[in-house]
């Protein structure tokens, strides 16, 4: 199809590049330097959607960010994406759009029926309708209906094929906007030294000025912006974003920024992310955001075929496309009179300018130009109400003060009720907003943070006014930032031009029950349901917004919401200010979410952590478990075994044989210094004042308030050195601590610790033959007399490629004569090597997690997290005695409360499920299953598994006054599997409670 | 996000810290009366205003320090390691 509307002369399109797309399976030629709606309405076409409620035919509106009603779904495979303003998607060769909330088809749409029952869809409509009755699973039934048929768009269903990337940038001066106020601050920044970002959403600086024939500096606009953007650009220190949106503004000048990088590509180019996320600081932000147009609620003003006059006016001037060809212009203002200028200069035949002040408030510049140029021009008037099916058709125009209706036949209404300033993000600084009643909106009133409003979001709409106005913030933010030469440097200039006062006008009384006019296009909110909600009470302008979604939408308000809490205030007979606005948030315009992520999705959503042995666990077949940000060996299942039986099998080979695990992920902590001992004292529960060098101890810290924060043991490797160890999850919040209490509280002390946990590979050899195995790979004795139980030592490890340098821990998880040998990271695979030939004769395996978790609950072993969970205290874990009497330690101040030692306190028990029946999971404990609710609960099962060396399921508890019930018959039930046990209770140590193996 | 200045490292953004808690509150020494210990562990002032708090530059020089923030508006208004004064915020 060709370019119909499309004008022979002017804009800055690239008539040379034509551009093929489709929109609703029609195909359709645009050119290089179109908005898919730019290129929509040079072949013609203004209907372009139905709306969200009444699914009533809808067309492009503005011109840029603030479009309210054309969205439409850009339809790219996996990379289609709902929601997207037809007026901001830039043009590409091959671009596939459809219309969105229409069944079957655009022009006849079967949701339509709900603009019909419209007054059985006031205001609150679900609110008031679905909480019949009051109970909440019937909202919850409704719930999946409201939301079958509320929604635009679709959304993808495959997975997100682009990338999407973050940028940290530092600058003196960040300019938010390139049109004539931003560039005049940037120009003025950068020549006082500044480091000067500037960002701008569209793909050309120059934001209004790139095609409205403005004079600057006595040229056309488009050479000054050439120049200033060429002289800018040649700066090292001056960046230039294009494409990119500031969004978000947030606490220490943090500027967010988004920059489409690809959007204007069917797909990004190779190896280029999709969107790019800048994290800016700023010492001073120039916001040069300029201003939305406003409507006017009137009959029927959402018919398509209506455009923000100034839209109009950009779609000529920038675009070459002629909108109509009869047109009707309606304002209050004088800047709808560029726009019937335009208008006319394209061709366009102008039936009326209905301008809603009386004739003597026309004697300005514009309306002046207009009269000239013999446009026919209706002051004190209105429109009362437009007629059209699938387009503006005429509209019948009144005087203001009421009267007899007059109709004009038009293809073309261009409405302008005002501008606001975007003051969004200067809000979200904590700016303060004041109503000016000139200009009838909200416009900056002074930030505590250094953001400085110009231009056209500062409520400067005059050329010659952004301008001067940019260039002496562009001064004020360097000098801000430290940078003042003093020198002298003339802004630009234009000529000021003289503009009559406004005339506020939010809405023309409706003629006719039933007629609709719209305040808000993307919500559907009327000025009705606006009255209607006054008149219910929601009068605060919050309640207004949530009870009617007034400015809720993706287009968050931006051409309705100065109207809305206008015609609020006049419901309820308040001023403007007294209403005031809602609060702006971020993010300005919508963003896209794979961009918050950026790079750090799927599996690099945090990092994670390998054991130094980790390649040796997958050739041996290891299925792997995360714990925290490691990835552990679950266990080392053989052909044609199941998880659970490789790990029963590797649980029973520890108490039969012997077996290895890798335990390089527990936390590993050096402490250094003449006061250690008087340190770990302090936070341990425990003495260590009395451990002696090449010996170790296991040991509790308390929070505070007493109760159980981490276990781990601690070696005295040498009189004034340690190694303290930590579990795996707490092994940073340990540090911390430890830091903490050395830097602030006892900064007497000679400590100095050290992080080790990844400089040292560990593994853990464990079972009746450990000692023969050792024995073959070190050197030094390791018998039960020269290397009893608790000892440390140090030795040389025999590896197949040479002697590794190790220390060995007699110590024990498992309950069986055990060794922990720690080497250095690098030799952990030959360590595990030498260890696994060594034990080949004595039947060694592997053993994963899930056995040393059956080992360490036959042992009842707590584990912080399960049983050591934030409620317990030692005492509760069955370690009171731990709890040294000859001296303070953190926690121990508290222990004495009546609550942390009441006779009813859980303890650990230890459970046997009887009758061979299996533990459910995650059980509760109660003495009568079949008690009436409620049915008091008695403690619960922390820990279970299947015991291979039992023969039984066995779990840990915590049973309230445990220790005294060892005997008991109770029930672990579990309502969610559905599942009851009756279970014996007992002392949680299930094998060789007096420890005789340990000692061997 | 803050934009923290660490007394050793300047100012850095926050996902380099750690926060530490209410800095106004000491540990009270080995016999302190049970009193004092609960006031320690359980009781915080909740002002809206400046406030003095412990961060750790974790990601950096791994040290504690004092900063004063105020609660309303994130405003740093200085920071100095345990011990010492206040030296002024970040820019």
């Amino acid at each position: 199809m060709t370019q119909s509307h499309r004008l022979p002369a002017g804009g800055i399109v690239d008539r040379a590049r034509p551009l093929h797309f489709e929109f609703d399976g029609a195909r359709y030629e645009g050119c290089a330097g179109d908005t898919l709606a730019s290129a929509l309405l040079a072949n013609g076409v203004h209907l372009v959607g139905r709306s969200f409620k009444y699914h009533r035919p809808r067309g492009i509106f503005a011109a840029g960010v603030d479009e309210p009603s054309a969205l439409v779904q850009i339809a790219r495979g996996a990379r289609t994406e709902p929601n997207v303003r037809a007026t901001t998607q830039e043009l590409y060769e091959g671009l596939v759009a459809a219309s969105q909330n229409r069944w079957p088809s655009l022009r006849f749409d079967v949701g339509a029926i709900n603009n019909a029952m419209a007054r059985f869809i006031p205001s609150g409509f679900y609110y008031k309708t679905f909480m019949w009755p009051p109970t909440p699973s019937w909202w919850l039934r409704y719930e999946h209906l409201i939301r079958l048929a509320a929604g635009l768009g679709r959304a993808p269903e495959e997975a997100d094929p682009d990338s999407y990337e973050h940028r940290y940038a530092h600058c003196d001066v960040l300019v938010i906007g390139g049109g004539p106020a931003g560039l005049a601050a940037a120009r003025a920044a950068a020549q006082e030294g500044a480091r000067v970002m500037l960002c701008d959403e569209d793909h050309v600086l120059g934001g209004r000025l790139v095609a409205n024939g403005s004079i600057v500096d006595e040229r056309g606009a488009p050479y000054w912006i050439a120049a200033t953007v060429r002289e800018l650009a040649a700066r090292p220190d001056v960046t230039l974003l294009s494409r990119t949106t500031a969004f978000g503004y947030y606490d220490g000048n943090l500027v967010a920024l988004l920059e489409r990088v690809a959007d204007h590509h069917a797909a990004p180019p190779a190896h280029a992310p999709r969107q790019r996320l800048w994290k800016v600081r700023a010492r001073a932000v120039v916001l040069a955001a300029g201003a939305h147009e406003r409507g006017i609620a009137y009959a029927n003003n959402d018919l398509p075929g209506t455009l923000l006059a100034g839209a109009a006016a950009t779609f000529i001037d920038r675009y070459a496309v002629r909108p109509g060809s009869r047109a009707v212009v309606f304002t209050n203002n004088d800047s709808a009179y560029a726009a019937a200028l335009a208008l006319r200069g394209a061709g366009v035949a102008i039936e009326a300018i209905v301008d809603a002040r009386p004739e003597k408030a026309l004697d300005c510049t514009l309306p002046r130009a207009a009269l000239d140029a013999g446009l026919p021009i209706v002051s004190g008037a209105v429109i009362a109400r437009a007629h059209g099916g699938l387009r503006v058709a005429a509209v019948d125009i009144a005087p203001q003060a009421g009267g007899a209706t007059r109709r004009i036949e038009c293809d073309l209404v261009c409405v302008s009720g005002g501008w606001n300033p975007a003051v969004h993000l200067f809000s979200q600084a904590r700016g303060r907003l004041r109503y000016d009643e000139t200009l009838a909106t909200f416009v900056p009133d002074g930030s505590p943070l250094p953001i400085l409003p110009v231009g056209g979001a500062n409520g400067r709409f005059d050329l010659a006014a952004a301008l001067a106005e940019g260039h002496a913030a562009g001064l004020a933010a360097a000098g801000h930032a430290g940078f003042d030469t003093g020198a002298s440097l003339e802004p630009p200039q234009a000529t000021p031009v003289e503009t009559g006062a406004l005339r506020p006008l939010w809405s023309v009384p409706p003629r006719r029950a039933g007629d609709k006019r719209f305040v808000d296009l993307q919500e559907d909110v009327t000025a009705e349901d606006v009255a209607l909600a006054a008149r219910e009470g929601y009068a605060s302008v919050e309640h207004l917004k949530r009870y009617t979604t007034l400015g809720m939408g993706t287009d968050q308000g931006k051409t309705s919401n100065v109207v809305g809490l206008a015609l609020l205030a006049e419901s309820t007979g308040r001023s403007i200010p007294e209403v005031g606005t809602t609060t702006f948030r971020p993010p300005y315009t919508p963003v896209t979410l794979g961009v918050f992520p950026g790079d750090a999705a799927a599996a690099h959503v945090e990092p994670t952590r390998y054991s130094p042995m980790h390649d040796w666990h997958v050739e041996q077949g290891a299925r792997f478990v995360n714990a925290g940000l490691w990835k552990r060996p679950h266990s080392y299942a053989r052909p044609g075994e199941s998880a659970d039986d490789a790990a029963n099998r590797e649980a029973k080979n520890v108490r039969a044989n012997v077996g290895v695990v890798d335990v390089s992920t527990l936390g590993k902590i050096e402490l250094q210094g003449a006061d250690v001992a008087e340190f770990l004292n302090r936070v341990y529960i425990n003495r260590w004042d009395t451990l002696a060098v090449g010996r170790c101890r296991y040991g509790v810290m308390l929070r505070d308030d007493g109760i159980v924060f981490d276990d781990g043991t601690t070696s005295r490797l040498a009189p004034s050195h340690y190694l303290m160890t930590t579990t795996t999850l707490n092994a940073v919040k340990v540090m911390q601590r430890l830091l903490y209490l050395l830097q602030v509280d006892w900064p007497d002390l000679e400590v100095f610790v050290t992080s080790v946990t990844e400089q040292w590979a560990a593994a853990a050899l464990s079972g009746p033959h450990a000692r023969r195995v050792l024995a073959k790979i070190v050197d030094i004795d390791v018998s039960n007399e020269a290397f009893p139980f608790l000892a440390v030592g140090r030795c040389r490890l025999r590896g197949a490629t040479g002697a590794i340098p190790a220390r060995v821990f007699r110590m024990s998880y498992s309950g069986e004569l055990a060794y922990e040998i720690h080497v250095p990271a690098d030799r952990g695979r030959a360590m595990l090597e030498a260890v696994v030939a060594a034990g080949a004769e004595f039947g060694i395996m592997p053993y994963g997690t899930e056995a040393m978790s059956t080992l360490r609950i036959e042992k009842g072993h707590v584990v912080v997290g399960p049983e050591a969970d934030g409620r317990t205290t030692a005492a509760d874990l069955g370690m009171g005695k731990l709890v040294s009497p000859a001296k303070w330690c953190i926690g121990k101040p508290l222990l004495t409360r009546p609550a942390l030692t009441a006779p009813d306190r859980w303890q650990l028990v230890g459970l046997t499920a009887q009758g061979g029946a299996k533990m459910p999971r995650a059980a509760k404990l109660v003495a009568d299953p079949g008690r009436s609710l409620p049915n008091p609960m008695l403690g619960h099962v922390t820990s279970w598994c299947w015991s291979p060396n039992l023969g039984a399921w066995i779990a840990l508890a915590l049973l309230a006054n445990g220790r005294a019930r060892h005997g008991e018959t109770l029930w672990a039930v579990s309502p969610l599997a559905g599942a009851k046990v009756q279970v014996t209770v007992g002392p949680p140590c299930f094998i060789d409670p007096e420890g005789g193996r340990l000692r061997v | 996000m803050l934009l923290i200045p660490c007394p050793w490292c300047g100012p850095r953004a926050q996902v380099e810290f750690t926060y530490g808690g209410d800095a106004t509150v000491r540990r009270p020494g080995p016999d302190a009366p049970e009193a004092a210990w609960v006031e320690y562990v359980y009781v915080r002032d909740n002002p809206a205003g400046p406030h003095h708090e412990w961060w750790l530059h974790g990601a950096g020089c791994r040290r504690w320090f004092r900063v004063r923030r105020d609660t309303r508006t994130h405003e740093i208004l200085g920071s100095a390691p345990p011990g010492q004064e206040l030296r002024g915020g970040a820019a």
